[in-house]
């Protein structure tokens, strides 16, 4: 009550302050998003005239141009099936091999422990060349299998060395329990330790699906060559290179608004999950 | 019986995933390592080792002075003003609603603020290389120039005057960061007993005092771990990089850092054992620089 009664007038400035500092933060960033999303409606003419300018009329058509000329409905199939087998893969393997270097003492557990959170420390680039030529000897240059066993792989050192910490603190009991009745070791760890162990799978697959759906740089150098199987950020990329040329700048607009909506949408949804999922990772 | 069981289960579930990390992740870094001895060109099926050739051209390289200039700039600058603008924000979302009943309260709509900074950390970096690309247009109809037009400024080059395009993409990096250090502080924050925030307040201090002498002190871990990450970020800038100015040319090379360089080396250029050596100088980089920040943000925690 006291120090509310004393600072009155200057606790009531800085206030006013403070939320005028928070407003034009959240500005900077809807700003740019809504900007996107407006020009989507616009022909090319508005685009390039005044950028306060609304549009002059709720145009839909440089939607229906971006989801067939652009081909982003078909980035967009590229992308989640990409990312669901992708992602399936990499909690289905990442997880049974936590929980075996977790849970199971053997001669050189804690060497494949430490060989796959090497993996942490390596820079992408660095791989990359030898990487192209490697899915290349395996004929799986420019098909999505390919793609999806990189990312699999580029995944599990960070899943491996989250879910192995996630798996060390279970209680030991009622695998225990499920052995001694003579459950087999498989069938413990999917029907006990795998729903015990739910909060930690599910951070690591937000974690895990964003990483995945962002990717850029992986498809770039191994989907090159067959435009049919791009994904989403690499067939944005394109258009934008492209629209120089062809000058449908509406529709670059609005491929940008189709794959931002759907990200919006979810994150939406699942925003304490997603930051409590991405903060986690980034602590351990 | 049961011990042959127990080592038949552990092999079959350990077999995929090791197979697919040695084959996908390890060999490509082994061979990069190995690559970086020879002046392979990546279609040749002849492998000539020149030894530490690759890195005595490095060292004469103009390009690879500047490309490591950039990332010595984008290193210190990139996580200095994404962390500074996370901290000031998240102390306003946390602590700066007054000390009403003695206890420190956040500001009315932080939730709603909140989601909205973390937003931009969801979107694809090549998604924002985009819509960047034309908020940053260089001529009247950028959406920036555009603005700056209604104040009567001329438009300005964001992306092409050399002595501006790597700080234009700075602020794109530090756009799209700073929700997610807002997030990791606030947890921070949250974690602090109010204790401290009331008997502070109790005895006088303003908010300016509250955040200098309680709450910076007691986040330096967290801090440290926001730091270490935006370096690596900053290693990673590639994608922005390559969407933003990659084919725009790179004016006089002011964008220019490593990745990139490594990347048209090896693809555009054809010389793969070259920019493996240039992969493998960067990861040394990575290595110390880690090690670096570990050392010298060590101190004494505060024992509470």
């Amino acid at each position: 009550m006291t120090a509310r009664g004393m600072g009155g007038p200057r606790l009531g400035v800085l206030n006013a302050l403070s939320h005028v500092a928070l407003a034009v933060w959240a500005l900077l960033i809807i700003a740019p998003l809504a900007w996107t999303f407006l020009a989507s409606f616009k022909t090319n003419t508005e685009i390039f005239g005044d950028p306060l300018q609304l549009p002059g009329a709720l145009r839909l058509d440089s939607w229906g141009r971006a989801w067939d000329k652009a081909h982003i409905g078909q980035y967009m199939l590229n992308t989640v099936v990409v990312v669901f087998f992708g992602t399936a893969g990499t909690m289905l393997f990442g997880s049974m091999a936590a929980y075996v270097l977790a849970r199971y003492r053997f001669i050189g557990n804690k060497l494949i422990y430490y060989y796959f959170v090497a993996g942490l420390a390596f820079p992408v680039f660095l791989a990359l060349g030898p990487l192209f030529f490697v899915v290349k000897q395996f004929g799986l240059l420019n098909s999505h299998i390919g793609l999806v066993l990189v990312y699999i792989a580029y995944s599990l050192p960070f899943t491996v060395f989250f879910l192995a910490a996630f798996f060390r603190t279970l209680p030991d009991a009622v695998a225990e329990a499920a052995l001694i009745d003579g459950a087999s070791h498989t069938r413990t760890f999917f029907q006990i330790m795998v729903p015990m162990a739910k909060p930690g799978l599910i951070s690591i697959t937000i974690f895990n699906v964003l990483g995945q759906w962002n990717q850029y740089l992986l498809p770039l150098v191994l989907l090159a060559g067959d435009p049919d199987k791009w994904v989403l950020t690499q067939g944005i990329a394109a258009i934008s290179t492209l629209a120089g040329y062809e000058a449908d700048w509406p529709a670059l607009f609005a491929a940008l608004s189709m794959t931002i909506l759907p990200v919006m949408i979810v994150y939406i949804i699942f925003q304490r999950q997603i930051q409590s999922g991405l903060g986690t990772g980034a602590l351990k | 019986m049961e011990r042959l069981r127990r080592y038949g289960f552990v092999a079959g579930f350990l077999v995929v995933p090791v197979a697919l990390y040695s084959v996908f992740v390890i060999s490509p870094y082994i061979q990069a390592f190995q690559l970086s001895l020879t002046s392979w060109n990546g279609i040749s099926s002849v492998v000539r080792y020149v030894g530490l050739g690759n890195f005595g051209r490095l060292f004469e390289d103009e390009v690879f002075w500047r490309a490591l200039r950039n990332h010595g700039i984008l290193l210190l600058v990139l996580p200095i003003v994404t962390i500074v603008i996370a901290l000031f924000l998240s102390f306003l979302l946390n602590l700066g609603g007054g000390t009403r009943g003695a206890g420190m309260k956040g500001v009315w709509g932080s939730k709603f603020y909140r989601v909205v900074y973390f937003f931009p950390q969801v979107l694809a970096v090549a998604v924002v290389g985009v819509l960047f690309q034309a908020v940053y247009r260089p001529d009247a109809d950028g959406v920036l120039n555009g603005v700056l037009a209604r104040v009567g400024v001329d438009p300005v080059g964001w992306l092409t005057e050399p002595g501006l395009a790597l700080w234009s993409i700075i602020a794109v990096m530090v756009w799209q960061a700073v929700g997610f250090y807002v997030v990791l502080f606030s947890a921070g924050m949250a974690a602090i007993s109010r204790d401290y925030f009331e008997a502070a307040a109790l005895d006088g201090a303003g908010r300016v005092r509250l955040f200098f002498s309680i709450t910076l002190p007691l986040l330096r871990d967290t801090v440290q771990v926001g730091w270490i990450y935006l370096g690596i970020a900053a290693f990673d800038g590639f994608a922005l990089i390559l969407v933003l100015a990659g084919d725009k040319g790179e004016p006089d090379g002011a964008t220019t850092i490593l990745p990139i360089t490594i990347y048209k080396t090896a693809f555009a250029f054809n010389k793969v054992g070259y920019a493996s050596a240039m992969g493998v100088a960067l990861f040394f980089l990575t290595v110390t620089f880690a090690v670096l920040t570990l050392r010298t943000t060590r101190r004494e925690r505060v024992e509470l």
